[in-house]
């Protein structure tokens, strides 16, 4: 299936403080523009993927966007896998389309957490809310404490994920954090969970973004960019909960990367950009070793030296991440790559052609892989 | 309409245990797994025969943070506190307290010091002590 399927339009509502949408509302404004984008006419759309949101959890919620869209697509459902979600929807939908069982799906995330409920963010964890161990921040602590303890990773390293977050939002006119920050205030933010200092801690943020999944041989349309073709995907679930995984510094995302890069046929070294979920900073670190980018307990030395900056032999999340961008659970990332590799990037990788994109779920229970090639 | 069945609370049967001062794990009858949290079934072999079993005591740290936020308002006058990950010597792992640890690191070598409601705190143990917590 390499190249069989591409992406043929984006689209994102703005993100930050949306009060008074419900995020079907975004949904619908993201899918409008996605449909725009790709020069479809709408009811073109045969295949629906609608993530879940976390702040307005309802039954058959894919369903209720359908009916939004004015749409009866013969393919339709809603998927909950947390921040992996949007990739694993555009998995599915190139799977329908290779099955024959659609031709044009549109994958569609819209969340409302900052104005909304941010319940599931904040929610005691099972039965253990008598210690205060609360929110999904204490799992990704206790797995940063972790990865500390073994490897002897600093906060000054988790420190430069963030700083490369922020450098690259500042370039970012969508991006909601647009101040670039240097190592020694991202020392100086306060401590929310130690060893997380604020600036390790993703935006929250209502939002929306879409996108339009189709045949890569399609018939062009008149005025539309060129598809992106999708090389490779994979997924990876290591499921259980922080307080039960044997390793906490080892994740499936070891399963998903091979998987995507097996079907891509290529490997990390191929790779020019990458877009990977960062919704604290420990995570792009752990998600780059289990990757193979460099070995497990290595990844705080990767990062250092401007090598995930701009210019750097890796730049990431280079429309700012979830540090920077919008704390939306990941369907910007995949927009931001599409960006790279139509070279509209706000921070473009000269002569990139091979893009790397992650989700990831949880507290990296779930984990989702893609590569774009242009 | 009739009322929907209650459904046995596992978590709630292995809370009021610690209330009474008893840190238990469930123990399967047809493979021998020993796990938390409580679940009605084994996770490895799937079977529905296990019973609650007393824990020894003896515990390692895997991790720990420390809140300096109050993400509920009860625990404002608690803020820093710590919240560790330790594995108990029988192979569960469990969210607990420390008591008397001010320096931890990784592995290092804990037993349970006391319970309090239905927390248990776990303190370090003794280098010459194999098992039982000073009261």
């Amino acid at each position: 299936m390499r190249g069989r399927h591409a992406i043929a339009g984006i689209g994102q509502t703005a993100y930050g403080k949306l009060a008074g949408r419900s995020t079907i509302s975004l949904n619908v404004e993201a899918a409008r523009a996605a449909i725009a984008d790709a020069g479809i006419e709408k009811d073109a759309i045969d295949a629906l993927y609608v993530k879940t949101p976390t702040s307005d959890f309802t039954q058959l919620y894919g369903a209720k966007v359908a009916a939004a869209l004015g749409l009866q697509p013969a393919v339709l459902g809603s998927w909950d896998q947390g921040g992996a979600s949007t990739i694993s929807m555009i998995a599915m939908a190139a799977m329908a389309i290779e099955a024959g069982q659609a031709s044009v799906a549109l994958v569609t995330v819209a969340d409302n957490p900052r104005t909304g409920s941010r319940h599931a963010y904040e929610r005691p964890a099972g039965g253990d809310d008598a210690y205060g161990w609360i929110g999904v921040i204490g799992g990704y602590a206790m797995i940063a404490r972790r990865h500390m303890e073994e490897f002897g990773t600093s906060s000054e390293q988790l420190a430069a994920v963030a700083v490369a977050a922020r450098r690259h939002g500042a370039g970012n006119p969508g991006a909601q954090l647009r101040k670039p920050i240097a190592v020694a205030d991202h020392q100086a933010s306060p401590l929310v969970v130690d060893p997380f200092h604020r600036d390790d801690c993703c935006l929250v943020s209502d939002g929306g973004a879409a996108l339009i999944v189709t045949a890569a041989d399609a018939a062009p349309r008149e005025g539309a960019p060129a598809p992106i073709p999708i090389l490779g995907f994979g997924q990876g679930n290591t499921a259980w909960d922080v307080a039960l995984r044997p390793e906490l510094t080892a994740t499936a995302a070891t399963v998903s990367g091979a998987t995507a890069f097996r079907m891509a046929g290529i490997g990390p070294g191929d790779v020019d950009v990458a877009q990977l979920y960062d919704s604290f900073s420990i995570v792009p670190l752990m998600t780059l070793e289990d990757y193979g980018f460099c070995r497990k307990g290595e990844g705080g030395d990767w990062v250092g030296g401007g090598r995930v900056e701009r210019g750097g032999e890796l730049p990431l999340n280079t429309s700012g991440g979830l540090l920077s961008e919008s704390g939306i659970p990941g369907p910007q990332l995949v927009l931001e790559g599409v960006r790279q590799l139509r070279g509209e990037s706000p921070n473009p990788v000269p002569g990139a052609s091979v893009c790397l994109v992650s989700g990831q779920g949880g507290t990296m229970q779930t984990h989702a892989t893609l590569v774009l090639g242009g | 309409m009739t009322d929907a069945a209650p459904q046995r609370d596992l978590v709630a049967e292995w809370q009021d245990a610690l209330g009474r001062g008893s840190l238990t794990f469930a123990r399967c009858a047809s493979c021998g797994l020993a796990w938390l949290p409580p679940r009605a079934e084994c996770p490895r072999c799937l079977g529905p025969d296990w019973s609650w079993e007393e824990a020894g005591g003896r515990a390692k740290l895997i991790s720990w943070v420390v809140y300096h936020r109050a993400y509920r308002e009860d625990l404002t006058a608690a803020i820093p506190y710590t919240v560790a990950l330790v594995e108990l010597a029988e192979g569960p792992r469990m969210i607990g307290a420390l008591h008397n640890v001010p320096q931890p690191r990784a592995d290092q070598p804990l037993q349970l010091s006391h319970t309090e409601g239905t927390k248990a705190f776990f303190c370090p143990t003794p280098p010459s002590m194999g098992r039982k917590p000073d009261a």
